[in-house]
Order: C-alpha cells, then sequence, then structure tokens
C-alpha cells in the first residue's frame, strides 16, 4: 500500500506526459484512502475517494484535456541543478521528519484504539453548536462562484 | 501489524515528494499535483494520530472530522485552481508559471 502511495505520487510528478500524471495522482489518493481504511476510519476512506477519484481526479482529466497542446503536453525537463536542488530539499524534509518520528516512541502505539463509528462522526458533523457543515457549505458555494465567474466567457468583448 | 510510526513516515514521504515537485516544477497543473500530495500527507497524519493515541471520552472522531472538512476544502481549492489555469491558458496559451510575466507584482 505504501509502494502504490508513494510510487504513485512520484509518477504524478515525474510521468512525461501529464495525462499519465493524472493518472498517477489518482493512483497516489487511492493509495491514501487504501491507508485509511487500514487505519479504520471507512468513512473517511470512502469520502476520499468519492471526492478525489470521483471529483478532483476527473476535474483534472477534464482540464488536462481542454487545455492540452502539444507544446507543453511532453514538457521540457527542469534544469538538472533546479531538479538537484528540489530533490534535496525533499530528501531534507523527509529525513528531518523521519528522525523527529523515530526519536519519539510513536512505534509503541500499535493497536487501533479509536472506535468511533459513522454515527459518531455524524454527531460531531452535525449536532450542537457545529459550525462544520454550514462553513464548508459556504466555502464550495464561494469556490464554485468564484471558478465559474473566472471561466466564463465574456460575451460582450466578442465581436459579433 | 503496522504501528503509528509507519503512518507518520509515508506521510513524511509524501510530503517530502510534494516539497520537490514545488520546487522543481513550472507546470501549475504539476504544482497543483504536489499541492494536493502534501495535503493528503497531512490528512493520514490526522487519522492516524486520531486513531492510535488514546483517548479519555467515550468516542474521539475528531481527527477524523477534521479530515472531512479538509478533504472538502481541497476540493473547492482544486476547482478554484483549474479554473484560473484554465483562464491563464486562454490568455496566454501557456500554463507554464514562469510564463505568466503579467501576474508579476
Amino acid at each position: 500500500m505504501m509502494v502504490l502511495t508513494v510510487g504513485s505520487a512520484i509518477v504524478a510528478l515525474e510521468a512525461d506526459e501529464i495525462i499519465y500524471g493524472a493518472m498517477g495522482l489518482a493512483g497516489s489518493l487511492l493509495g491514501v484512502a487504501m491507508l485509511f481504511f487500514l487505519l479504520e476510519a471507512p468513512y473517511v476512506a470512502v469520502f476520499q475517494i468519492a471526492v478525489y477519484i470521483g471529483a478532483v481526479a476527473v476535474l483534472i482529466l477534464f482540464t488536462v484535456m481542454l487545455v492540452r497542446q502539444e507544446r507543453w503536453a511532453k514538457e521540457v525537463p527542469a534544469k538538472s541543478l533546479t531538479r538537484l536542488a528540489g530533490v534535496l530539499t525533499g530528501l531534507a524534509v523527509f529525513v528531518a521528519l523521519a528522525f523527529a518520528v523515530l526519536a519519539t516512541n510513536l512505534s509503541q502505539f500499535t493497536q487501533v484504539v479509536n472506535t468511533a463509528t459513522f454515527v459518531d462522526i455524524g454527531d460531531l458533523i452535525s449536532t450542537g453548536d457545529s459550525p462544520i457543515l454550514l462553513v464548508l457549505a459556504l466555502v464550495l458555494a464561494a469556490s464554485v462562484v468564484g471558478a465559474l465567474t473566472l471561466s466564463r466567457v465574456d460575451r460582450e468583448e466578442k465581436p459579433q | 501489524m503496522n504501528s503509528l510510526s509507519d503512518f507518520v513516515i509515508v506521510s513524511a514521504m509524501l510530503f517530502g515528494i510534494g516539497i520537490y515537485g514545488l520546487v522543481t516544477k513550472r507546470n501549475a497543473l504539476r504544482l497543483l499535483f504536489a499541492v494536493e500530495i502534501m495535503i493528503n500527507a497531512a490528512n493520514l497524519n490526522f487519522v492516524a494520530f486520531n486513531q492510535y493515541l488514546p483517548y479519555q471520552a467515550a468516542t474521539n472522531a475528531t481527527g477524523q472530522t477534521f479530515v472531512l472538512f479538509s478533504i472538502a476544502l481541497a476540493a473547492a481549492e482544486a476547482a478554484v485552481i483549474l479554473a484560473i489555469v484554465v483562464v491563464a491558458y486562454r490568455l496566454h496559451q501557456d500554463v507554464d508559471v514562469s510564463e505568466l510575466k503579467s501576474m508579476e507584482g
């Protein structure tokens, strides 16, 4: 699972054709969803699959098709110095985080102790004064309106 | 049996890959991929810590709920970024961020 997730993430960034990169990203997101299943959090996993694989990945594929152009479909590779800097930065971040993790006693936790069910999550989201759904609805509506405004074709400027 | 540190290490790997993509790539779509990968690394950490660490209350789904919130936010963000990419392509015929000179401050 780890190999699928990390390998697909590398494919997403390094594939020659950007459309393969989009598929790699979908694979990586699916791998994370599988890790959520392993963590016994099926609700989050299903949500991840529905939103990321079902919506975001398809949206990205459509955008790739819309703006696809031979000139950058096979994009010019980054300069070797930039690439080296990127690899070094990424590795440095990973090594620092890994050392930080290994220096703690996190590996002693081997049992999933949380048994929260769908009902508990639903309770947390929708009861009491929880503003989660309200804020989410507002944010999603704002983003949809923003995206529509951005991509609207301005017909008045077009010559008749 | 998987331990908590396994998941955190995978998350650190994903985060490192995302940083690498942000540093090296100039294509706006690749940058979006890198950001999505980093968001997923953070989400994985949230759920892992929520599930493995002992808790006091009867149920503790705070981490999972936060991740649901985060996933929806990431979807909204992706929609806006993709709209910006389409507009930038329409204006410049390119999605290379180093070519978008008119966006420079």
